[in-house]
């Protein structure tokens, strides 16, 4: 995405906040320099701790989920008999919307991050882990002969190919999850709990009225989200380079 | 300086392999390949050609029979033995540079596992230096692409540079399985003759799979010609003009595509009427 056209698309989307505040003409929807005004008065007094605490949960479920998904996904991706055991449990468990199991999340892991940062980790787990999975099996197998060919074993081929190889495909999922992750986040948040975005919307701003603190709140998530994106990208370019060449 | 006319590179004995319980496409086949030979594989689809490549590659092995080259079997692939294939099998994640330099890369990664024993050798090379990375890419005429990644090459430069890699650890033996057949004319004309001149140069065995007619009595000094499945007994035809890049013009190749051309009829029409 270039610059201009993000500048671009920011400025369309406050134009059109404001029009929709002036139009509603109500406490609820209160327009973007309100809201900045809001933003600016609570970064100093609470919200950019609960963004930091936010921060931290949803950047150690994505750590956590990344360093054990990756391997295990090549691990059954280049195992056929492996992921024969492996991909009934993991076909039937993975439709299951894993927030149901918060509840007993929290009974497990208490009521602090330990237990915002598991539910976050168990959905980025799965996806991460299927989409690494099945482009280790989609590998081509004439690489792997021509591989094998130049005398790579196994260990080989996993350094040099299949590793390699999951490095765009987990960043792909890693996008993709990024929203499911910080939504997540924001649920978890809203209950049980005296920190982070969630509870800073939900409980600290909307349960007092508090319309544009709560604002400032969404605006807090939504940059917490954004930046995240923006940190996917750049790891893309700096770790799958090739993926970004056409032609000569 | 060993025999070269004496050691046979590759021996096929009593081969037998199906793919899972299907017809046998080799039924106790033997063949030879003397060391220094270059040969050219040829046989309508799904004769078994590529598969006998692979075979010998080391990637498939005989459900009976046995399969020796430099005088030991194939369990597995062998550093010494090169494999071209026709989609060049480039890690599409690694520059031209670091795809050739994958045997020095794996080398160096299997250090301390150097065996100086005898043959066979089925760890890469330890001596490989980039200088020799540098020298090969040079050689292929792709020293200015190196730093491209394979996506941003032509299907020919892509083919130098998996030759490249291949040459790179000095193979005794090079498989190739079709490996010009996704080229443009002019390309696949140019790579034919190249091949033939880094024959002469390594003096490396050279085994190559190809349904043209044209280029196997270009490339095969020797051109083995299979029939539909199962293949009993190896078909041979001599074709001592090969070697030089003129033989395209020459009459003798004309004659000698005729008479291929012939006995592939032949090979084909009677397997129909089995």
């Amino acid at each position: 995405m270039r610059k201009r056209d993000l500048a671009l698309g920011t400025v369309a989307l406050l134009i059109l906040w404001q029009g929709l505040s002036w139009l509603l003409r109500t406490d609820v929807l209160p327009g973007p320099w309100e809201v900045a005004q809001a933003f600016v008065r609570a970064v100093p007094r609470g919200l950019a701790r609960h963004f930091v605490v936010s921060g931290y949960r949803v950047l150690a479920g994505i750590v956590l989920a990344m360093l054990t998904a990756v391997p295990v996904g090549l691990i059954l991706g280049q195992s056929p008999a492996l992921n024969r055991i492996f991909s009934p449990i993991i076909y039937i468990t993975y439709p299951i919307p894993k927030i149901v199991l918060l509840p007993v999340i929290l009974l497990l892991f208490g009521i602090g991050d330990t237990s915002k940062i598991f539910i976050i980790f168990l959905i980025l787990f799965f996806q991460i882990l299927v989409v690494v999975r099945d482009q280790a099996v989609a590998l081509r197998p004439e690489l792997i002969y021509s591989v094998r060919s130049l005398g790579a074993g196994r260990r080989a081929l996993f350094r040099f190919v299949y590793a390699p190889a999951s490095v765009p495909a987990a960043l792909t999922a890693l996008r993709v999850s990024i929203g499911t992750a910080v939504a997540v986040l924001f649920f978890a948040e809203s209950f049980a709990t005296n920190s982070g975005l969630g509870y800073y919307i939900i409980v600290d701003s909307w349960g007092r009225l508090a319309y544009a603190d709560m604002y400032a709140g969404v605006v807090a998530l939504s940059l917490l989200g954004l930046i995240l994106y923006f940190v996917v990208d750049w790891l893309e370019r700096v770790l799958a380079p090739w993926m970004f060449l056409r032609d000569a | 300086m060993r025999d070269v006319t004496a050691a046979p590179m590759v021996q096929v004995i009593d081969l037998t392999f199906a793919y899972g319980d299907g017809l046998p496409v080799f039924d106790r086949f033997s063949w030879s390949v003397a060391a220094g030979e270059a040969w050219a594989l040829i046989g309508p689809s799904g004769c078994g050609k590529s598969t006998l490549l692979y075979l010998i590659a080391g990637l498939r092995q005989p459900k009976a029979g046995r399969i020796l080259v430099d005088g030991h079997p194939v369990p597995r692939p062998r550093a010494a033995t090169g494999l071209v294939l026709q989609d060049y099998g480039l890690l599409p994640w690694a520059t031209v540079w670091e795809n050739v330099a994958l045997p020095m890369r794996l080398g160096h990664f299997y250090r301390g596992k150097g065996d100086d024993g005898p043959a066979p050798r089925p760890y890469p090379r330890q001596d490989i230096t980039p200088g020799d990375v540098d020298a090969w890419l040079a050689r292929l005429g792709i020293a200015d692409q190196r730093d491209k990644y394979p996506g941003q090459l032509s299907g020919g430069q892509r083919q130098r540079a998996a030759i490249a890699r291949s040459l790179l650890q000095q193979p005794n033996l090079l498989l190739m399985d079709e490996p010009f057949s996704s080229l443009d004319a002019v390309t696949r004309e140019d790579l034919q003759r190249l091949t033939v001149e880094l024959r002469e140069e390594t003096g490396v065995t050279t085994l190559v799979v190809t349904h043209t007619i044209e280029e196997a009595v270009f490339l095969g000094r020797r051109i083995l010609v299979l029939g539909n499945p199962p293949n009993v007994a190896p078909r041979i035809i001599e074709n001592p003009g090969a070697g030089l890049a003129a033989y395209r013009l020459e009459a003798g190749f004309f004659e000698k595509v005729a008479e291929l051309r012939s006995a592939l009829a032949a090979v084909t029409a009677g397997a129909e009427v089995r």
